[in-house]
């Protein structure tokens, strides 16, 4: 079967595109990211107004089992099930972020860190956004009670 | 396995309803098709947005392919009625960079059923922040005969009258095209507004820049999520409209001789990670096909590169 000149480059530029593609994707956000502290740095970035703003569901009794199931759904397969930390994504439960306001976390979900893989979830209504930080500020408490208990 | 061995028979039933009959690309397509679910047991869940023509500015998680099926039924004045698909592999390369990969076919009634052609697609996300207009760039190839129907862009002077040749005919005519778009889009309050204004310019016979553009509005019909999870809630199903057409070309730009449509657009995004599209579109002028009905179904899988990568060796 002859393939035409065209077809041959379409394939090409293809397989190129896939390659390429592979090659990049593991190299962004990749294994390094779950040890190398400098990606918290992110969280300083963000616009002393954006993380002033409180989280208007924080007095919402559902709104940490909502973010849970959103976690689950839109973040586990980067940061991991339990928010430790996965192949792509730092922990969560790290004191860095424990420690910054609700509004730096919602503008950093806002906003991603694209250069270094992680999507912007704008696309995610600002609700659903809210109750994301409301289940990762938990994630503070649980540590301590688990702590605790230890 | 023996619901995997289901899956793959269903995937071998929908090419032969493809009708791939003379295609060099149906072994390529098989072996995606039977390769992917098996490396890539990880599931995400993407929110995906309803518009079937118009893009926002969200790209593909990196790592993840999102395999997408879609189906343009038309009414046709002066020919037969054709259904048009196609099918998409959309993969996230980072997260500024999806690269996409199109294979297109086509059914004419009371014709024949061909294979169109390929599309090879790159979006990159411009600006590093979310801002209040956000644009992605949009380059596409495309290598597609004068039979191709899916519609996927309306452009130039493209016309209902265009389709209605048998396709005998108009699978002699090939396109090798480029084709640029500027997708802006904003997100407020729940709702994404959308505007893609597209050039197309083909490679070969010296043919002029073809205009066109394709705008859309859409929300989720619940915004807060429920704390259980469900296939029925809301906030799974996110509606809108989108409105695509052409605008002539570079000796004759404007809207002489061109088609505009206005279609609805709903999707349902189920917990796992399928989601399914429907697009009844209207013609809006008498050089538009007067219905058309579009659909698709698609499902992400996460992890796919890091699959692929440790599939090649390369695992850590």
């Amino acid at each position: 079967m002859m393939l035409s000149h065209a077809t041959k480059l379409g394939m090409l530029l293809c397989l190129a595109v896939v390659t390429i593609g592979v090659v990049m994707a593991q190299s962004d956000g990749s294994s390094r990211a779950k040890f190398d502290k400098s990606v918290y740095g992110e969280l300083s970035k963000a616009p002393a107004k954006a993380a002033s703003r409180q989280n208007p569901l924080e007095s919402d009794p559902e709104a940490v089992a909502a973010g849970a199931k959103l976690f689950q759904l839109h973040c586990a397969e980067c940061h991991g099930a339990t928010a430790d930390g996965g192949k792509k994504g730092p922990s969560l439960r790290a004191e860095e972020v424990q420690q910054v306001t609700p509004g730096t976390l919602f503008w950093v979900l806002t906003n991603g860190v694209v250069r270094k893989g992680m999507p912007v979830w704008s696309r995610l209504p600002e609700p659903q956004r809210w109750q994301l930080v409301s289940y990762i500020k938990s994630l503070s408490a649980t540590q301590k009670a688990a702590t605790a208990q230890q | 396995m023996h619901s995997y061995i289901e899956q793959i028979s269903l995937r071998f039933s929908l090419l032969r309803q493809w009708g791939c009959r003379n295609s060099r690309f149906l072994p390529v397509i098989a072996i995606l098709l039977a390769i992917i679910p098996a490396i890539s047991s990880a599931r995400s869940d993407a929110q995906e947005s309803p518009y079937i023509v118009t893009y926002d500015h969200y790209l593909e998680e990196p790592g993840s392919l999102e395999v997408e099926y879609f189906s343009n039924f038309a009414t046709q004045r002066g020919g037969n009625d054709f259904a048009a698909y196609w099918m998409e592999f959309e993969y996230g390369a980072t997260a500024w960079w999806t690269a996409e990969l199109y294979l297109d076919g086509q059914s004419t009634f009371g014709d024949s059923t061909i294979f169109t052609g390929f599309r090879v697609e790159n979006r990159f996300r411009l600006l590093k922040n979310e801002h209040v207009i956000n644009p992605v760039l949009y380059v596409e190839y495309e290598q597609i005969s004068e039979a191709d129907k899916i519609m996927k862009e309306i452009e130039g002077h493209d016309v209902e009258a265009d389709h209605a040749v048998p396709n005998a005919i108009l699978r002699q005519g090939h396109n090798h095209e480029l084709e640029l778009k500027l997708l802006l889009s904003s997100t407020h309050n729940g709702w994404n507004f959308a505007l893609n204004p597209l050039a197309t310019k083909p490679l070969t016979g010296g043919d002029p820049w073809e205009f066109g553009y394709a705008v859309g509005v859409s929300r989720p019909l619940a915004l807060k999520a429920s704390a259980q999870r469900c296939s029925l809630c809301r906030e799974n199903f996110v509606a809108g409209v989108e409105m695509y057409g052409g605008l002539g070309d570079r000796p004759s730009f404007g809207l002489h001789d061109t088609s505009h449509y206005l279609a609805p657009v709903l999707a349902w995004n189920l917990p796992s990670s399928w989601t399914l599209r429907l697009s009844p579109g209207f013609g809006l002028n008498d050089n538009s096909h007067q219905f058309l009905l579009r659909w698709g179904f698609s499902r992400e899988f996460s992890g796919f590169g890091s699959a692929l990568t440790r599939l090649f060796g390369g695992g850590r």
